[in-house]
C-alpha cells in the first residue's frame, strides 16, 4: 500500500501520456482514411469502401454505410504494414537504416507534451489548461524538438546509400533550414502582443491562447498567419513542398528503399506532423478553444465544460487537417529552385518587415 | 531521484562527447555530437534551467548540427584518414590540455564545497522603479530584462562578434576580381568554341 501511494505520483503521468499517445495514433490513422477519402471525393472516384470487419459490418445498415465510409481501413492498412515482408537492402548501412525511422517518428510524437487542447475551470474559478505539461516557453519547446525531425529524413537518405534517396535528403533539409527561419521570425510578433509587459503567461501556448478571447490573432495578424503557415506545409513536407519525396523525379524520396514497418513508421510521422502543426495553427491564429470571434465562451465550469472546449478545439484541428489535404490535392507541387526563392526572396523579407512593423506599433502604443 | 538521474545523464553526455571525439567516422562523429548537446539540454533541465535546455536543443541539436550533417554528406567526407605528420604534436596538445584541465579541476574541487554564489536579482524592473528588483528566476522572462539592462553591454559585444565572423566568411568565400576576371574570360572562349 505504501508502495503504490509513493509512486502514483510517478505513475498517473505515464498513464496520462500514453492516453495521449493513443488517441494520437488513432488521429493519426484516421488522418491517413480522411487524406484517401478526401483525394478521391476531389478527383471523383469512390475510395477505400470494402474493408469490413466480421462482428460491426454485418449490422445490417449501420455495418454497410461503415464499410462505404471506410471506417474499418485504417486497421487494414495498419495490419499490413506489420505482415509485410521485413525487405533490408544489401547496400544500407544497416545501423543508421534502422534508426532513421525512429528518429523520424519520436520528435513528433514529443512535441505534444506542451500542446494544451482544452481548458478546466476548477471550483475556485482559476482556469487551468489541459495539457501534459503546460512550460513557460512551450512554443520554443515545439520549435526545437520539430527542429530534430529533419535528422529522421536526412539518415534515412544517406544511410539508404543510392541517389534518389540521398538527394530527397539534402533538397529537405536545405528547405526545411530556411522554412524555419521565416516560421521563428513570423510567430515573433505574436508572442510580443500576447505576452505583454504584465502577463504572466511568457512564451507558453496557453497564454497565446488565453489572449485571443474575443478577437483571434489569425484575424488581426493575418499577415504572421500567412506567413507560418506557408512555412507550415514546408516544414511538414506537405506538397506543395514535398520536396523530400517528389515521385515523379525522385521515385519515393528518402524513403525508397524503406518498406513494410519502417516506411509505416514514416508515414505515420507525416501524419503526426501534420496533426501537429494543425494543433500549433489553431493555437496560435485560430483561438485555440475559444468560440467563434465576437462571442464569449459558452462553455460552463467543471468537466463538461472542459470536455466541450476539448471538443471544439478537436473540431477546430479536423478542419485545419482537411485543409492540409484539400492542398495537396488542389496545388501541383513546386520546383525547387521556386521552393528556395519563396523560401528566402519572400517569405523571410516578409517576416522581418512584420516583425519591425509590429515592433514599432507596439513601441508607439507604448510610448503615447 | 535527481542524484541518480544527473549520474546517468551525465555518464551518458561524456561517453558520446568522447565517442565523437575518438570516431574516426565523420557521420558517427556528428551522430555523437548530436547525443551529447541532447545530454547538455538534459543537464540544464536537472538544473531547472528550461529555457538554455530548450536553446541549447534549438541551436545547435537542431540547426548548427543540421548544417554539419549537410556538409559532411555532400563532401562525401566519411573516413578520415589518419595523419602521421601531426600526430605528434596533437598528442602533446592533448596531454597538455589534459593536465591544465585536470590542474584546474583540483584547484576548483579541493575545497570542501563548491562556492555557491548567490543569485542576483535582475536589475531593471519593467515598470520603471529601481527599488523592488524583480528576483531571479529560471522563466524566460527573466533572461529578457537582464539581457537588455544589466548584462546589456556583454550582449552587445558577442552580438559583434557574431558579426565579424560573418563578415569574415563572406571575405574568404568571395572570389577576387581577377579570378571572376579569369572566369568570365573561360566562359566566352567557351562560347565562342
Amino acid at each position: 500500500m505504501n508502495l503504490i501511494s509513493n509512486y502514483l505520483p510517478l505513475f498517473i503521468p505515464v498513464v496520462y501520456a500514453l492516453l495521449m499517445v493513443s488517441v494520437f495514433m488513432g488521429l493519426c490513422s484516421y488522418s491517413v482514411l480522411a487524406e484517401r477519402k478526401v483525394c478521391s471525393w476531389i478527383q471523383r472516384r469512390v475510395g477505400p469502401n470494402r474493408t469490413r470487419l466480421p462482428l460491426i459490418g454485418n449490422i445490417p445498415i449501420i455495418g454497410n454505410i461503415l464499410t462505404g465510409l471506410g471506417i474499418f481501413q485504417p486497421a487494414a492498412d495498419g495490419l499490413k504494414f506489420l505482415f509485410k515482408e521485413e525487405i533490408t537492402p544489401g547496400h544500407v548501412k544497416v545501423g543508421y537504416y534502422y534508426l532513421a525511422p525512429i528518429v523520424a517518428l519520436t520528435p513528433a510524437l514529443t512535441t505534444m507534451v506542451v500542446l494544451p487542447f482544452g481548458r478546466y475551470v476548477d471550483s475556485s474559478g482559476n482556469i487551468q489548461p489541459l495539457a501534459l505539461a503546460n512550460i513557460d516557453v512551450g512554443f520554443l519547446f515545439i520549435l526545437a524538438i520539430s527542429s530534430l525531425g529533419v535528422y529522421g529524413i536526412v539518415l534515412a537518405g544517406w544511410a539508404s546509400n543510392s541517389k534518389y534517396p540521398f538527394l530527397g535528403a539534402i533538397r529537405s533539409s536545405a528547405q526545411m533550414i530556411s522554412y524555419e527561419l521565416a516560421m521563428g521570425l513570423a510567430i515573433l510578433p505574436v508572442f510580443m502582443w500576447s505576452a505583454a509587459p504584465g502577463s504572466e503567461y511568457g512564451m507558453s501556448l496557453f497564454g497565446v491562447v488565453q489572449s485571443q478571447q474575443g478577437l483571434w490573432l489569425g484575424i488581426w495578424q493575418p499577415l504572421s498567419a500567412l506567413i507560418f503557415l506557408v512555412a507550415l506545409f514546408a516544414e511538414t513536407n506537405r506538397l506543395p513542398f514535398d520536396m523530400a519525396e517528389s515521385e515523379t523525379d525522385l521515385v519515393g524520396g528518402f524513403h525508397t528503399e524503406y518498406g513494410a514497418f519502417k516506411f509505416g513508421l514514416f508515414f505515420v510521422a507525416e501524419y503526426a506532423h501534420i496533426i501537429m502543426g494543425s494543433g500549433i495553427f489553431v493555437l496560435l491564429f485560430a483561438g485555440g478553444w475559444h468560440f467563434i470571434p465576437g462571442f464569449a465562451d459558452p462553455w460552463p465550469d467543471g468537466y463538461l465544460g472542459a470536455l466541450l472546449s476539448m471538443l471544439w478545439f478537436m473540431g477546430k484541428v479536423c478542419l485545419m487537417i482537411f485543409f492540409f489535404i484539400w492542398i495537396r490535392w488542389t496545388l501541383p507541387r513546386f520546383r525547387y529552385d521556386q521552393v528556395m526563392a519563396l523560401g528566402w526572396k519572400i517569405l523571410l523579407p516578409l517576416a522581418i518587415g512584420n516583425l519591425v512593423f509590429n515592433t514599432l506599433v507596439i513601441a508607439i502604443i507604448d510610448t503615447f | 531521484m535527481l542524484d541518480i538521474l544527473f549520474y546517468i545523464v551525465s555518464a551518458f553526455t561524456l561517453i558520446a562527447a568522447l565517442l565523437m571525439v575518438m570516431s574516426p567516422n565523420a557521420v558517427n562523429g556528428a551522430m555523437c555530437m548530436i547525443a551529447a548537446f541532447v545530454g547538455t539540454a538534459a543537464l540544464f533541465i536537472l538544473l531547472e534551467a528550461y529555457f538554455l535546455a530548450i536553446l541549447q536543443v534549438l541551436v545547435y541539436a537542431g540547426a548548427v548540427m543540421v548544417l554539419f550533417l549537410f556538409i559532411i554528406m555532400l563532401l562525401n567526407v566519411e573516413e578520415i584518414e589518419p595523419s602521421n605528420r601531426k600526430s605528434m604534436r596533437s598528442n602533446f596538445l592533448a596531454v597538455l590540455s589534459f593536465i591544465i584541465v585536470s590542474g584546474l579541476m583540483i584547484s576548483a574541487f579541493s575545497g570542501e564545497y563548491l562556492p555557491e554564489p548567490e543569485l542576483l536579482p535582475v536589475a531593471a524592473n519593467p515598470d520603471g522603479s529601481v527599488v523592488s528588483k524583480i528576483p531571479f528566476t529560471t522563466s524566460s522572462k527573466s533572461f529578457g530584462y537582464s539581457l537588455f539592462s544589466k548584462y546589456m553591454l556583454p550582449f552587445q559585444v558577442t552580438g559583434f562578434l557574431l558579426l565579424s565572423g560573418m563578415i569574415g566568411v563572406i571575405v574568404i568565400s568571395k572570389k577576387s576580381t581577377e579570378q571572376l576576371e579569369a572566369e568570365a574570360l573561360l566562359e566566352k572562349e567557351r562560347d565562342a568554341s
